[in-house]
């Protein structure tokens, strides 16, 4: 009776064990199957022209050149704006807000940006900057992309501060050094690539965002760098071309995702090996 | 000795003069750091109260509850309800955590308890980078490589295997469209297990050692370790991560907007084409004419924001009373 208990009790345990291999195989098994996809359906269409010339209109050839410089700006101003934001904000929680009500509260709200939905930070903008200018801009969609840098900037900054050890600090202070010289000159100092790192994971986070940019930068069929009309994009570019029924746009909607996905797949990989060194 | 004592008197007064034009800017400082805080805080109450303003002809006009219950959403006629978009985005939602909850159980299992060393990073970077794929990739590869694939494949045999199973079988009745709401609550998972599955890893790691050993010692298999002292001690953290989840899926966009079909109905059987709060807005916000029409889409907003807001908070306090429990164990 004993032997046969153990039994059932060694089999449930392969079972199980068994069934969490095959989970995990389940779950490398789509992340392949994507990428495979997109290499198979993309790289053939990648070429110089994608990068020299803008969207054309359907049956024509052209690129994607004036979607990536829109992309490229509106990540910048997204980045501008969100990460100095995110980097302050994150000081204030490590450095004077440690076991504060109001930075509790903070934390929370924060926590709760990180996961909301970026559609209705596009509709949050829309309502904020497109109805009262009267019409869509890349300002706009710089702002919506700053929204969704911040969060992930302000987590990773109180991260990497809390990892800078007191005795640091301490050692600041005792020379005579006021806290915004300890925390500039010294806490900065010492997590600097950590924060790069959040600021790069921010980055990686907008570079694919669609839903936000709808409402707010929108899309426009020519070259521009004027950040107040609208802006053309890749992720719209993509979503406009994958679903027309033009084959022409359908290839570039799979030029743009692969590119879009190769350098979101880097800068994640780069930000992950600067984590590591930097602990 | 009394140079020393003046060179020793000096230094205080040194100090105290850079200490008040320090103080000045230490409260700058700490001001401006503090306004940023300020700024994120208000940034949650700032959506709201848009979302609230926008919203409000339409509910003014409908009345929230009434909103809520009208299933009809009709353009020409100018009556719009909210039934369709909040029942797909509940059905697609669900149907995500049912398939991505055992399956992130097990992926976050076979990382703390089963990989070798060297393979825990790799695994585990890997199923992040599922993370890290737009969502607009998602939907791409799910409209025109998993619709087909699943149309011809998969679809035929479930409705012929389970289309005639008593209560569920009609679930899987309909026409092998590939698109519908299985696909998207299926990309859903797809999307969400990163995340679950991170935050399981997370809190499993928190056990005490001396926990798992104890009850290794006492004879019992991985699997008994795992079920009935790791997930015990963990509940509230992977109820967390789960609630987590089933807040990136409420609000999940552009992957289903792809896959889900894109109509207003309320449909018993998951291969019947639907929508969702998230792919309404994207689909036909920009295309809206008149003031109640964008009005009615920004209520559809306001909903799916208290929806996430109430599940995130929830995952919130959970994540947060694992940590407490954790810091009076050590």
């Amino acid at each position: 009776m004993n032997a046969s208990l153990y039994l059932r009790r060694r089999l449930t345990n392969y079972f199980n064990l068994t069934v969490s291999v095959l989970t995990t195989l389940f779950g490398l098994f789509w992340l392949g199957w994507l990428l495979w996809t997109l290499f198979s359906n993309g790289l053939q269409w990648i070429s110089l022209d994608l990068f020299t010339q803008s969207t054309p209109p359907p049956g024509e050839a052209g690129g994607l050149a004036n979607a990536i410089v829109g992309s490229v700006l509106l990540t910048v101003v997204g980045v501008l704006i969100g990460a100095p934001a995110g980097v302050l904000a994150g000081t204030y929680l490590c450095e004077f807000g440690r076991g504060s009500r109001f930075a509790s509260v903070v934390r929370f709200v924060n926590d709760i940006l990180l996961s909301a939905p970026s559609i209705i930070i596009g509709v949050f903008v829309y309502g904020l900057i497109v109805i009262n200018v009267g019409h869509f801009s890349g300002w706009a969609g710089g702002v919506a992309l700053a929204l969704i840098v911040l969060p992930v900037v302000v987590r990773t900054t109180e991260d990497m501060l809390q990892l800078v050890p007191d005795h640091m600090r301490e050692a600041a202070a005792a020379l005579g050094a006021p806290q915004w010289k300890v925390v500039s000159a010294i806490v900065y100092r010492a997590a600097a690539r950590g924060i790069a790192t959040g600021i790069l994971l921010g980055i990686a986070r907008i570079s694919g965002e669609t839903a936000p940019l709808l409402f707010t930068a929108l899309n426009n069929q020519f070259w521009t760098t004027d950040m107040s009309q609208p802006m053309s994009n890749l992720p719209v570019v993509i979503f406009q071309f994958a679903m027309s029924p033009y084959d022409d746009w359908q290839h570039l909607a799979w030029a743009g995702s692969l590119l879009i996905t190769v350098t979101i797949l880097l800068l994640n990989i780069i930000a992950r090996i600067w984590l590591r060194e930097s602990k | 000795m009394s140079t020393e004592l003046t060179t020793d008197g000096s230094v205080p007064t040194t100090d105290t003069r850079s200490g008040s034009s320090g103080h000045l800017a230490d409260k700058a400082f700490r001001g401006l750091t503090q306004f940023f805080a300020l700024l994120v805080a208000l940034s949650v109450l700032g959506v709201f109260v848009t979302l609230l303003v926008g919203a409000w002809p339409a509910l003014e006009k409908y009345g929230f509850f009434n909103f809520l219950t009208t299933n009809d959403w009709n353009p020409v006629t100018d009556v719009y309800g909210a039934v369709a978009p909040i029942y797909g985005t509940l059905v697609t939602s669900l149907l995500a955590l049912l398939i991505g909850v055992p399956v992130s159980f097990g992926i976050a299992l076979f990382i703390t308890e089963l990989a070798p060393v060297w393979l825990k990073r790799p695994i585990g970077v890997a199923i992040e980078l599922l993370a890290a794929v737009p969502s607009i990739i998602y939907g791409m590869w799910g409209l025109f490589v998993f619709a087909p694939w699943f149309s011809e494949n998969v679809q035929p045999w479930m409705t012929d295997n389970l289309g005639g199973w008593p209560l569920i079988g009609s679930l899987f009745q309909g026409p092998p469209m590939g698109i519908g709401m299985f696909t998207a609550g299926l990309i859903l998972a797809i999307m969400i297990i990163p995340f679950m599955a991170a935050v399981m890893r997370d809190v499993f790691e928190t056990v005490p050692p001396v926990y798992k050993e104890s009850a290794y010692g006492l004879g019992g298999t991985t699997w008994e370790v795992v079920w009935k002292v790791v997930l015990p001690y963990t509940k509230i953290g992977v109820v967390g991560g789960v609630m987590l989840g089933l807040g990136r899926a409420l609000g999940e966009t552009m992957a289903v907007t792809f896959v889900i079909g894109n109509s207003h109905n309320v449909s018993g059987s998951l291969f019947m084409p639907g929508n969702t709060i998230s792919s309404t807005l994207a689909n036909e916000f920009t295309e809206a004419a008149g003031e109640i029409y964008t009005s009615s889409l920004i209520s559809l907003g306001l909903v799916l924001f208290l929806l996430t807001f109430i599940v995130l908070a929830i995952a919130k306090v959970m994540l947060i009373r694992l940590k407490a429990k954790e810091g009076k164990a050590s």
